[in-house]
């Protein structure tokens, strides 16, 4: 018997029409993540992650729209939920965190009040309660004196605390899927560890399941158990975290492996430039035809450009698409 | 947090009327409208009759004193309601948009092309003089600066990281509008209703002199003005006393609003840390 997957998105296409375009902004989209597992999204900036992430909590708004697919939390179609029964999901059930801690939060609300709004919006707590359980919440996340920092305002926190108050909030109500939207780059690299290392350990304890964006592939594959990369829209391949570096099969994910810094290489040492990609992602409104990563592949031939390659299934649930996959 | 020294003399300003108000039993020397007696009519300033008395032989002072009372409530009850108007209109406006938006613009457009005064002199004239009527032609016609401002500070705030994030955190409308738009944005609506108050101050005289306002003799700063009209070359304290108690009041509230202005701009905000 198999079990439900926790979240299901099926052939997902989000539209993009603003009056004179009428274009798909992500298209054939579709992966499955367990209860309490790690799944991770890499692309270049603008390739469709974090309007996909917003479909998931049902927050896209126009020019932006779900035009076909299923997008299912355990096993409920989130597209046929009512306002407010999505609203009674998201930072409940499905929780997320950003990019930007400093604009993240209320400048003119005391932090440890931003925490308590949340169990009483989800939870019922009565304000006494739930400032007690803000003590706590920040406490989990290792702020230091936290009876003291719940009074302090945003303004007055260094941007480490201020994101580790977000995964406060966003874990305040044990929620079964965060979505970690690049919760790190504006970070420098040494808190950036520290507060990947205490999401990932906070979702391992309660079993919570994490969806990770990130344009840096090293990071989500150290993160995530399994891997989708993402290009213009698609996801043109999913492998588990193990085997991305080993056996990626898609020209794109070899250029993104090749562009990372190895220990102990020549470019890790500052000696010769890293591999990068040749090129840019295309704008939404001129996606190429056929494979959308032809005019940047060298591998690319007649067919890449007239032909959208079909999904090829590999070992161990992986897949990909490319029409000269390795 | 530092206070300039106009908010510092316009505050001081202020409570001193608000004190004279609250206080106005216990202040005044004899009863303001009761209080008459021809044997002392029309006394100039002096030991005994601090502002001189009227043609009745009523005390200037304790009618100013009383005054304080009628101008400040006028002034306070009208500007709230005008605030919670504005404020009300100018948020859901901004943050909703589509028609409701359109209706509540061309609203603000009328308000902003009539004069409120105006429109408030058309309100009493069908209301009727008396407290109630002013209070309610001065708390439904100054709202639209409030208003503007609201709308256009939601509309800047709704971009916000945070207001987007509540959304993502389950947040309704009414609790994203409470907890995120509103508190980043009453500095500015502060500053507007302390200048509308001194407005409203002056707006109450003006009716008050026209005889729309509060009625003699009931002690209104207006209403002594439009008494003391005939009289403004034989007996001058009565017209010069109350003027300056209108004087001194508003400039406060001016003051006051200039003030809080620079401290509560959101970019000093920003600075101070
Ligand atoms: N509100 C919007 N209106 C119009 N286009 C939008 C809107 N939001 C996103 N897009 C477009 O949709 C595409 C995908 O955007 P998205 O934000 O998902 O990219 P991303 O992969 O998250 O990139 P990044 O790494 O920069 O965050 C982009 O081309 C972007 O320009
Ligand atoms: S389908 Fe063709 S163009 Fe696309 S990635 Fe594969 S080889 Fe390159
Ligand atoms: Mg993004």
């Amino acid at each position: 018997m198999t079990v439900a997957p926790l979240i299901e998105v099926e052939d997902l296409r989000i539209d993009l029409d603003d009056g004179a375009n009428h274009i798909a902004a992500v298209e054939g989209v579709s992966f499955r993540i367990d209860r309490g597992e790690t799944f991770g999204l890499v692309g270049e900036s603008g390739c469709g992650k974090s309007i996909t992430a917003l479909a998931l909590i049902g927050l896209l708004r126009r020019p932006l729209s779900v035009a076909a697919g299923a997008i299912r939390f355990e096993g409920r179609e989130i597209q046929r939920l009512s306002a407010a029964e999505q609203r009674a999901l998201r930072g409940n059930r499905i929780a997320m965190i950003f990019q930007e801690p400093m604009t993240a939060l209320n400048p003119v609300s005391p932090v440890g009040r931003q925490i308590a709004e949340m169990f009483v919006l989800h939870k019922g707590k009565g304000w006494r309660e739930a400032n007690q359980l803000a003590v706590e919440a920040l406490a989990n996340v290792r702020v230091p004196a936290p009876e003291r920092r719940v009074k302090d305002y945003p303004h007055q926190l260094s941007g480490g605390m201020r994101q580790r108050v977000m995964i406060a909030i966003a874990l305040a109500c044990d929620p079964d899927l965060l979505i970690a939207d690049e919760p790190t780059t504006a970070l420098d690299v040494t808190v950036q560890a520290e507060i990947i290392e205490l999401m990932r350990n906070l979702c391992a304890e309660r079993g919570t399941a994490i969806l990770m964006i990130s344009h840096d592939l090293g990071l989500v594959a150290n993160v995530c158990r399994r891997v989708g990369v993402m290009y213009a829209g698609r996801i043109v391949e999913e492998r588990r975290s193990d085997d991305i570096f080993s056996a990626c099969a898609h020209p794109y994910t070899q250029g993104l492996v090749d562009s990372l810094p190895r220990l102990g290489s020549r470019a890790a040492l500052g000696r010769s430039r890293l591999r990068e990609i040749a090129g840019v992602v295309p704008a939404i409104a001129d996606f190429p035809a056929g494979c959308r990563f032809n005019p940047r592949c060298a591998q690319a031939t007649e067919v890449c450009r007239t032909t959208a390659p079909e999904t090829t299934w590999l070992g161990a649930g992986g897949l990909v698409r490319c029409h000269h996959h390795a | 947090m530092k206070l300039g020294t106009s908010a510092i003399i316009g505050g001081l300003l202020f409570a001193l009327a608000i004190f004279v108000g609250l206080f106005a039993p216990w202040l005044a020397h004899t009863d303001p409208v009761m209080g008459a007696n021809l044997m002392n009519a029309e006394e100039p300033p002096s030991w005994i009759w601090w502002f001189g008395t009227d043609a009745q032989g009523r005390d200037i002072y304790s009618r100013v004193v009383h005054g304080a009372r009628i101008s400040l409530t006028v002034g306070i009850v009208s500007q709230l309601v005008n605030s919670i108007i504005g404020v009300t209109l100018g948020l859901t406006a901004g943050y909703w948009g589509g028609w409701w938006d359109d209706v509540v613009n061309g609203l603000t457009n009328l308000m902003l092309a009539i004069p409120s005064l105006i429109f408030a002199l058309a309100i009493m004239a069908v209301l009727g003089p008396g407290l109630t009527s002013l209070l309610i032609a001065l708390g439904l016609t100054n709202w639209s600066f409030t208003c503007r401002i609201a709308r256009a500070s939601t509309l800047s705030l709704k971009s916000q990281g945070y207001v987007q994030a509540a959304r993502v955190l389950g947040y309704g409308d009414l609790r994203i509008m409470i907890t995120q738009l509103l508190p980043n944005m009453v500095g500015p609506i502060i500053v507007i209703g302390t200048l509308g108050m001194g407005g409203a101050v002056l707006a109450e005289a003006s009716l008050s002199f026209l005889g729309l306002g509060i009625r003699p003799p009931y002690p209104s700063w207006g209403s002594m003005l439009s008494e003391a009209r005939d009289q403004i070359t034989t007996a001058p304290w009565l017209s010069v006393f109350p003027g300056l108690a209108i004087f001194l009041t508003v400039l406060g509230l001016n003051l006051l609003g200039d003030g809080l202005r620079d401290v509560l701009d959101p970019q000093s905000r920003s600075r101070r840390t």
